[in-house]
């Protein structure tokens, strides 16, 4: 009974806690302005089923894809287990989804599979990411927080699948035993291998570890639920809604500034009388500044991002050793708002602490971008970081007339002579005498 | 050579006739002395094909393409809605151009705008005459050559055209040897997003110097482009790796014109 209790406080607790957590992040990526991206949804499922549900764009690079795929499946179904372990935690029973029969047994054994697989999955990305020296692992955005982030990540895995295998070990010789309260067989390919280790236990300690393994496990797995919300591993959640919303339009289509084309019309029009109008539609501002400016969806992107460093490893201006890197974009984009965020829960909507995002991503970066779309390309889930990009220029131009030297010349050429170079538009034609 | 037939819109409108598609020639097309090459060669393949076609000559101003890509929205917007106007007043239906910039911001930017139009980029004009029958490509100096082609990414990633070019390749009984990165996986060439015309941030290399290395692997007697600005930052590289004396840069309907000798 006490037990009983101690588990619902717990699953309660827990739940609550995420739920708190996970509406904080909600409110925090509603920040951003309004976009629709409601139109299409059969579409939208289709982009979700295949590129979040299915993975497609994980095997592009086949080995981690692959491995990525037996962890993710293995996730999925092993918490199957889950559901059991918290019916039996509620009503005391043990194992109650036994009754299955031989299933049952099937089941649990297919589960101790994937756990292993999922075991071996995370030792050798522990590897790929501490040993083998993968550049993307190993780029400046990547130190600190980030690195631990992925580590514990993997950690808590093993960790997991230890008590899980654990558990079925002691148990299977528990029933070995005839002991009282382990009655139900299950087969036992993989946790069997633990059983030299603890074989020789007397049944008082074995109840000790079944019972430690089971809550470790459970608890184990509420912690991390919670984990999840200040780490990059959110994307298990964020990665579905991501990819639904994410953008169906050709790549080369950049967002139209609705603002700016009421402007502009109101510049070509030669009947409007420029000094009668009283502007209520004029923005606050052009561009983006900081993380209010941008839109829900690229905080959702910037919140679903997994840092696994595609895009950065595609991006021709960092592959040639630009400091412009796709990822520390989206990374970025989430320290940001996580900031301004809490500022707003602390002080209210008038939040401002002097900052915005164009102190942490330079103007550099932005410059060294040749909106070529390989980022957006290699995403697994479909982020956008040169929307971002464009749209922190857009500010840089629009309000702070701040593109470089040579850009600033084109503009102006393009506006006297409709060519970015310095020729007459006379001469436009010219090519076909010479 | 025969004298190119380059008439305007404005001049078909004067004798009444339309024509039944605009030669979006484009800032580079109209004023780069490369890109002039690869307009001519592309006219060529008109005339020969016999195609109804015209264009805005003098009227014709910058897509805006540059301005969008590096934040200037005014402008691009003012760009735009001038040319629409343009465009509109001829009652244009169907746009082409040798610019995948021009063709992926005519294309997918100027609808918004009220610019609604069929836009093709030349390679999948040329391959349409190739289908209708109206234009044959023989092998002529290509026959046999290894030729490898560079993704323009306004053309491939952003708008997914990957077949088009690569068929007329095959045509010229080339061989296409495909480079490690191509089509969406297609290395930039370090032109896109404006930076065409600005200098490059620090850093350790070129990205048209990369791309170079990318294309010099497969060991290509032509590396054929469908973008004048693609085209002149591949010459580039190619120059800087000394190898301009084996392997030459050429826009596709450059390369479509030159078998047949026009």
């Amino acid at each position: 009974m006490i037990q009983q209790i101690v588990f619902l406080v717990l699953l309660i607790g827990f739940s609550a806690l995420f739920t708190v957590n996970i509406r904080q992040i909600k409110k925090n990526i509603n920040l951003g302005k309004d976009v629709d991206r409601s139109s299409n949804s059969k579409a939208r499922w289709k982009e979700m089923i295949r590129v979040a549900l299915g993975q497609s764009k994980m095997v592009h690079r086949p080995i981690a894809g692959f491995l990525h795929i037996l962890i993710y499946v293995g996730f999925v179904i092993i918490n199957i287990e889950v559901i059991e372990i918290i019916i039996d935690g509620v009503f005391g029973t043990h194992r109650v989804l036994s009754f299955l029969g031989p299933v049952y047994g099937f089941l649990i054994g297919s589960f101790e599979i994937l756990a292993a697989l999922v075991l071996i999955s995370c030792v050798f990305f522990l590897t790929r990411r501490n040993i083998m020296r993968i550049p993307r692992f190993w780029s400046k955005e990547m130190k600190g927080w980030p690195k631990t982030d992925a580590n514990l990540i993997l950690l808590f895995e093993i960790v997991l699948m230890f008590a899980f295998l654990l558990m079925n070990a002691s148990d299977s010789l528990l029933v070995a035993m005839n002991s009282s309260y382990y009655t139900v067989e299950f087969s036992t390919p993989i946790s069997q291998y633990f059983i030299p280790l603890i074989g020789h236990l007397s049944e008082v300690n074995l109840i000790l570890i079944e019972r430690a393994s089971w809550w470790f496990h459970i608890i184990g797995i509420l912690a991390f639920l919670n984990y999840l919300v200040v780490s990059k591993h959110l994307h298990i959640i964020l990665a579905f809604p991501n990819t639904y919303y994410s953008n169906l339009e050709s790549k080369g289509k950049f967002a139209n500034m609705d603002s700016v084309t009421n402007e502009v019309k109101k510049m070509l029009d030669p009947n409007i009388d420029p000094f009668a109008i009283t502007d209520d539609t004029t923005p606050e501002r052009f561009g983006a500044k900081d993380v209010k400016d941008l839109s829900w969806i690229q905080l959702m992107n910037a919140y679903s991002c997994t840092e696994c460093g595609r895009c950065t490893s595609e991006c021709p201006a960092n592959q040639t050793g630009k400091i412009l890197s796709p990822r520390k974009v989206m990374m970025d984009v989430r320290d940001r708002v996580e900031v301004v965020g809490k500022g707003i829960k602390k002080e209210g909507e008038g939040f401002d602490d002097g900052k915005s995002l164009l102190d942490s991503i330079s103007i550099e970066e932005l410059w060294a971008c040749t909106s070529c779309n390989a980022c957006t390309e290699a995403c697994p889930i479909n982020i956008d970081p040169l929307s971002i990009i464009v749209d922190l220029r857009r500010y840089l131009v629009m309000e702070e007339s701040a593109a470089p030297m040579e850009l600033n010349n084109i503009f102006n050429n393009i506006e006297n002579n409709g060519a970015p170079w310095q020729f007459s538009m006379s001469d436009r034609l010219n090519w076909k005498d010479e | 050579m025969s004298q190119l037939i380059v008439p305007t819109m404005a001049e078909l409108m004067a004798k009444g006739e339309k024509a039944d598609v605009l030669f979006w020639v484009g800032c580079a097309g109209s004023f780069d002395d490369r890109a002039k090459k690869i307009t001519k060669a592309f006219v060529k393949l008109l005339n020969k094909a016999n195609v109804k076609f015209a264009v805005l000559g003098t009227e014709e101003s910058c897509s805006g393409d540059p301005a969008r890509r590096s934040g200037n929205e005014f402008l691009f917007q003012m760009q735009a809605m001038s040319n629409i106007e343009v465009m509109n007043a001829y009652e244009v239906q169907k746009v082409v151009t040798a610019c995948p910039h021009c063709f992926n911001t005519l294309k997918n930017e100027y609808p918004e705008l009220g610019g609604k139009y069929e836009v093709v980029h030349h390679t999948q004009l040329l391959k349409e005459l190739l289908d209708d029958g109206k234009l044959t490509i023989e092998g002529g100096s290509f026959s046999g050559k290894k030729i490898t082609f560079h993704d323009p990414c306004y053309l491939g990633r952003a708008n997914d055209v990957y077949e088009a070019p690569r068929e007329l390749i095959q045509k010229l009984d080339a061989e296409l040897v495909e480079m490690k990165r191509c089509k969406a996986k297609g290395l930039c060439c370090g032109a896109g997003g404006a930076q065409m015309f600005k200098e490059p941030e620090k850093g350790n290399k070129d990205i048209n110097i990369e791309r170079t290395e990318d294309a010099l692997e497969v060991k290509p007697n032509f590396i054929a482009t469908g973008c004048p600005f693609c085209n002149t930052m591949m010459t580039d590289g190619v120059k800087n790796k000394e190898k301009e004396e084996d392997i030459q840069v050429l826009d596709i309907a450059e390369m479509i014109a030159q078998a047949q000798n026009l």
